[in-house]
């Protein structure tokens, strides 16, 4: 008798829906024993983290509004993992996003209200883009690790705001704080329901439908995915990965930036340090729980934008914030190791003669 | 003053010459750890916590070691074990380290060292002219990093188990082939590289800064990542490449403390530049090629 790993050479649906549950659930089981450490209830922490995420309708509504940046960060990593590119520059292209944007706003406000919004969006979602494309130039030319240029572009995009906001933005009223004045109303992103709820929802939803279409029914979107396969194979194919890899960092950045615009306009206001709150690093984990499917990230963006406003509820009792931080890390953690079940197949062999036979004819 | 910058120099690259000798460790046996920085946060609060705890830097470092192994069997039971993605695992313990070592660290946070490693003056070797104060009066944990940096590099060149692990890391089939246990090797060693990573953290919390706040490594961690590369996966490359990073903190604070109207934001991205150059640097030479031929591939023994 001994435990036998196979290679499943086709994934059970029952599985790609069960496994990622009961990672969360392991997780959770695991952050429920710190918690339990720091001398607080685990059940009754997790009950708060439960209200403070759906409790009242303005608990809901804050859960969506701190899910937007989520979702739109986590379709640009989703998109750039197609082609096997790992952009975990996410955090600063929310940033130089959010500062382009805020350039607009604050220089020109007297623009009509449609072109000023537009406007923004489209200034965000380029240098959020344009920033990633930079960081990633290394990777497309010369082959260097793109997961390092682009995590170092995010430590000089974090000091170039810092620059911004405490220099040559600063406002001019409240001097003493490191943010630039608030924008005019205009430039404000309509809200609904009379809830924080802005315009980046549907933004966040059109990129959705926008990230599937060109992944699922362009040739653009096809000849991505045969890069993510094989290089070779793509290059033999003819494809032009230099351009294909390009527009794909462009497109992943660029959402990002449209992360940080839409934050800045939709939620803050104004331009300051420190906006973009881990939602970079955090849309790889709506991507591993999504696998990758633009509306299934919607969906984990949700559900994890709930986690860190419970997580932010539980503090009133004690348990520190950062609990929200542990279960993402974790809960990617399982999910991860999840995937694992989808891949192999593990079983117990009982029958020691058969398998040997079937070894030597091997 | 040249003294008191090399000074500097070495205390501010100690950090990331112990993360780049571990991530180069992990990485020759063919395991690419990039969630080292978290591994260096959990290092540097779980050194500075215990430390702080029984007043003894020396249980620190222990302590700072253990967690160090904990995290790296950890790590090695996803990407070894699991057979996870390891880019996306080391983006999650990341993720996780920076979480973790903030919710252990809450009851610390900003509380200076009680017991910091001190200074210690090598008789004889500190008297060396010009160089001799700066190189050889500093902490125990600099002088353990420099007899680190030659053991190691005997150790993968010079050594029977050397080999091994290098095998693994070019070839694990025929190193299965040979009789080398792979996945043993690639645990044991994703266990002492962490640990060695997590000592570069504590070094941070216990002798360079000393104190403790969320984030203490600020990048670090990723910039030994690309230091590996940098190097050639070569140890003794690595000290002086540490060293620069080193030499550019003593710049930025010396140029701080002299006064300048450069705004201290860009001071501050000036290692993270440097960190780009130097991979652009490393590619143009094609220094040690591209790393241990399995990185990031998991072993499957009866896979073909």
């Amino acid at each position: 008798m001994r435990v036998k790993i196979e290679k499943r050479l086709d994934i059970p649906r029952s599985l790609v829906i069960l496994l990622p549950l009961v990672a969360v659930l392991i997780a959770f089981a695991i952050s429920g024993v710190l918690i339990a450490i720091t001398g607080a209830n685990p059940f009754i922490a997790y009950a708060m983290m439960w209200k403070g995420a759906f409790g009242t309708t303005y608990s809901l509504s804050e859960t969506i509004v701190r899910s937007i940046p989520l979702m739109l960060a986590g379709l640009g990593v989703g998109i750039a993992a197609y082609a096997k590119l790992w952009n975990i520059g996410g955090e600063g292209q929310i940033v130089m996003g959010a500062f382009a944007a805020s350039g607009l706003a604050l220089f020109y406000p007297d623009l009509p209200r449609p072109v000023l919004i537009g406007g923004m969006m489209m200034l965000g979602f380029l240098a959020g883009g344009l920033w990633a494309v930079i960081a990633a130039l290394p990777r497309i030319y010369m082959g260097i690790n793109e997961i390092i240029t682009t995590m170092m572009f995010n430590f000089i995009a974090g000091f170039w705001v810092k620059y911004i906001v405490q220099g040559p933005w600063r406002d001019p009223v409240l001097v003493a704080f490191p943010f630039t004045a608030q924008f005019d109303k205009v430039a404000w992103l309509p809200k609904y329901f009379g809830t924080r709820i802005h315009l980046g929802l549907v933004v966040a939803l059109i990129s959705a439908l926008i990230v599937t279409l060109l992944l699922f029914r362009s040739k653009w979107g096809f000849e991505l995915r045969v890069i993510g396969g094989s290089l070779k194979a793509a290059d033999y194919a003819g494809i032009n990965v230099k351009r294909s890899l390009m527009l794909a960092m462009l497109l992943s950045g660029g959402l990002a930036g449209l992360a940080g615009m839409t934050e800045v306009t939709g939620i803050l206001h104004r331009l300051q340090d420190g906006i973009a709150a881990g939602a970079g690093f955090s849309a790889f984990i709506l991507v591993a729980l999504a696998n990758g499917n633009p509306f299934g990230i919607i969906v984990t963006g949700f559900l994890l934008g709930a986690l860190l406003t419970g997580g932010t509820t539980a503090q009133t009792m004690g348990v520190p914030p950062q609990i929200a931080d542990i279960l993402q890390g974790l809960i990617l953690f399982f999910a991860l190791a999840s995937t694992f079940f989808t891949r192999y197949r593990v079983w117990i062999d009982r029958s020691e003669a058969v398998s040997a036979t079937v070894k030597s004819g091997d | 003053m040249f003294s008191a910058l090399l000074h500097t120099m070495v205390t501010a690259g100690t950090p990331i010459v112990f993360a780049a000798l571990g991530e180069l460790i992990t990485e020759r046996v063919g395991i690419l750890n990039l969630g080292l920085e978290g591994v260096m946060l959990i290092g540097s609060i779980a050194g500075f916590a215990t430390a702080s705890q029984f007043s003894n830097h020396w249980i620190g470092l222990v302590a700072a070691i253990i967690a160090g192994a904990l995290t790296g069997l950890f790590f090695a039971l996803l990407c070894v074990g699991f057979k996870v993605d390891q880019v996306v695992a080391g983006i999650a313990l990341t993720t996780f380290g920076i979480g973790f070592s903030a919710f252990i660290g809450k009851p610390w946070l900003g509380k200076p060292m009680s017991v910091p490693f001190e200074d210690i003056r090598l008789p004889l070797l500190a008297d060396i002219p010009v160089i001799g104060e700066p190189l050889f009066n500093q902490d125990a944990l600099v002088y353990i990093s420099y007899l680190l940096v030659p053991i190691i590099w005997y150790f993968i060149y010079r050594t029977r188990p050397g080999l091994h692990l290098r095998s693994v890391g070019e070839n694990p089939r025929a190193a299965d082939t040979m009789g080398i246990n792979v996945t043993r090797m690639r645990y044991v060693y994703t266990m002492i590289g962490c640990s060695i990573a997590a000592i570069g953290g504590a070094y941070l919390t216990m002798a360079f800064v000393p104190t403790w706040f969320e984030e203490i490594t600020v990048g670090r961690g990723w910039i030994a990542v690309s230091l590996v590369i940098f190097s050639g996966w070569n140890p003794l490359v690595v000290i002086g490449g540490a060293y620069l990073f080193g030499g550019l903190d003593a710049a930025t604070l010396y140029i701080q403390a002299v006064g300048t109207d450069v705004p201290p934001h860009f001071l501050g991205m000036a290692p993270y530049i440097l960190t780009i150059l130097a991979l652009l640097f490393a590619a143009r030479k094609r220094q040690g090629g591209l790393g241990p031929a399995s990185l990031t591939i998991p072993y499957d023994s009866e896979g073909r």
